[in-house]
């Protein structure tokens, strides 16, 4: 099941590397470089948009319809696009791109979360942690091999639509593992020898199931939606301007920082950013959800803080905050699934998520306006280095403590909001299990 | 080539084959791992000049 996940997130993480097309869309269609982030941003607002209608959905149809979706939407998108980037027809580029593939980034990013959670009921965090980072990891792949197929094609608009087309393929190439392999458990089935009863008498992990429509309308999912908010939030705050402020920080000092240098920190940041995604969510399965989530979002305060007072002091004090601070930011969101399912059980916890996911959008937009807009501001004021970002860094603290906040309000469920008994788990004995499902955890 | 008489005990004393389901394992976490491996080898070397560069 994990390498169905991952061929599917690997997949759709392409979505992060779409920068490197766009000076070649630049130069060869004539558009502003606000024009050629378009398809980028479209797919992302699809994303939010297609993970939050579409959850129910994929929980009826189950996760291998909706890799198949999420295959079929991404990889056609690409096609389009490149009959787009063809015919010079730049609108096309933007449906393909950016509305075709963005609602499968959207169903795929949700596509294996509660069948994961379901496979492995004893480490849901780790289960899901490993997809999600590999959601990170699509623009590590994608990057430098889209990179090298615009060397080799050209940056033409003939060049790019040959990229686009070799991305559709290869992509749709890729997922079919994922379509292939993904397999659902029977009902109540557990790991041979887990004992599910230790774990459910933590406080916040219920055997209740909740539905997506009840969900919502609890104060537990708003809370976790502010904490989702709040940690993403912070963490975009450097990811933004993590080039830039290294600089900035630094420059003037015995240790400043060149353009070659910066990218090399902004490539460690997404190294922290994919490794946090594994990490924190796996710990989570040991220390509990909200004690995680305490960790990120305090300890990624007084990080903030330190950076805040040490200033450019120490580089090695500064890149330390700043990888723990950006793998607090892949954790959260790697995380999430299985403090969901802790609230509100596995029933339609994909769907949850789906909604959750708004969080995301809402951050996307939060994230980069505060920080650009407060540097801009203080550019203007006269501040230099350091002092740009002042202010911006005691907003991020902010923001955190009233993540901290909302994650300290999250209580158990009230019953109320429970479902009927016939969706409750059925725990069955390891024998039970053991005769229904040969081995369950690995493909067929 | 002897086959096992159906419903007999499996023999303590032969290690099992590996089975296609493990080859298929080994196939699809591969299918999965070396693009990333490429990935990552990319990023750490771009990550390095950050102390180089």
């Amino acid at each position: 099941m994990p390498p169905a996940a991952l061929s599917v997130h690997l997949s759709i993480g392409q979505a992060y590397a779409w920068s490197v097309f766009k000076p070649s869309l630049e130069s060869s269609l004539g558009l502003s470089g606000t024009a050629s982030a378009l398809p980028f941003q479209l797919g992302i607002v699809m994303l939010g948009l297609s993970a939050a209608f579409g959850g129910t959905l994929v929980e009826r149809r189950g996760p291998r319809w909706a890799m198949a979706v999420s295959s079929g939407c991404f990889s056609s998108g690409f096609l389009l696009a490149a009959l787009g980037a063809y015919t010079e027809q730049f609108w096309l580029v933007v449906f393909g791109y950016g509305f075709v593939g963005g609602i499968g980034l959207g169903i795929g990013y949700i596509s294996p979360v509660s069948t994961l959670i379901k496979w492995f009921p004893d480490r849901p965090g780790m289960a899901t942690g490993i997809a999600i980072m590999g959601f990170g990891g699509g623009a590590l792949i994608a990057s430098p091999w889209s990179a090298q197929m615009l060397e080799s094609f050209g940056e033409s608009s003939r060049g790019i639509a040959a990229a686009f087309l070799v991305h559709g393929v290869a992509y749709a190439g890729f997922m079919a593992l994922g379509v292939l392999l993904v397999r659902v458990p029977p009902e109540g089935w557990r790991p041979a020898g887990w004992e599910p009863t230790r774990q459910e008498r933590a406080p916040l992990v219920t055997t209740a199931q909740v539905s997506a429509r009840s969900a919502v309308r609890t104060p537990q999912f708003w809370c976790l939606w502010v904490v989702l908010c709040m940690n993403v939030t912070a963490g975009i705050g450097i990811l933004e301007k993590a080039a830039p402020m290294i600089t900035d920080f630094f420059a003037g000092t015995s240790a400043s920082v060149g353009a070659s240098a910066a990218a090399g920190f902004v490539a460690l940041l997404s190294l922290a950013n994919m490794a946090g995604r594994l990490l924190w969510s796996s710990a989570s399965d040991v220390i509990g959800r909200k004690n995680v989530y305490r960790v990120y979002l305090g300890v990624g305060a007084l990080m903030y803080l330190v950076i805040r007072q040490t200033g450019g002091a120490s580089k090695p004090l500064f890149v330390c905050c700043a990888l723990v601070i950006l793998s607090f930011y892949g954790g959260g969101f790697a995380t999430v699934p299985a403090y969901l399912k802790d609230l509100f059980g596995t029933y339609q916890v994909g769907a949850i998520h789906g909604r959750l996911l708004t969080a995301w959008s809402t951050a996307g937009v939060l994230g980069p306006l505060i920080v650009n807009r407060v540097a801009d501001s203080q550019k203007a004021a006269g501040h230099s280095g350091a002092g740009l970002y002042g202010l911006s860094l005691d907003i991020m603290i902010g923001l955190l403590v009233v993540g901290f906040v909302a994650n300290e309000l999250v209580r158990p469920v009230h019953p109320r909001h429970h479902e009927p008994e016939p969706h409750t788990t059925h725990h069955p004995t390891p024998k039970e299990a053991a005769d229904d499902t040969p081995d369950p955890r690995r493909p067929t | 080539m002897t086959h096992p008489t159906p419903g007999a005990p499996p023999d303590p004393e032969h290690t099992p084959t590996p089975s296609p389901r493990h080859a298929l394992t080994v196939t699809t976490w591969l299918w999965v791992a070396l693009p990333l491996a490429y990935g990552l080898y990319e990023l750490v070397s771009k990550a390095t000049k950050l102390f180089t560069g």
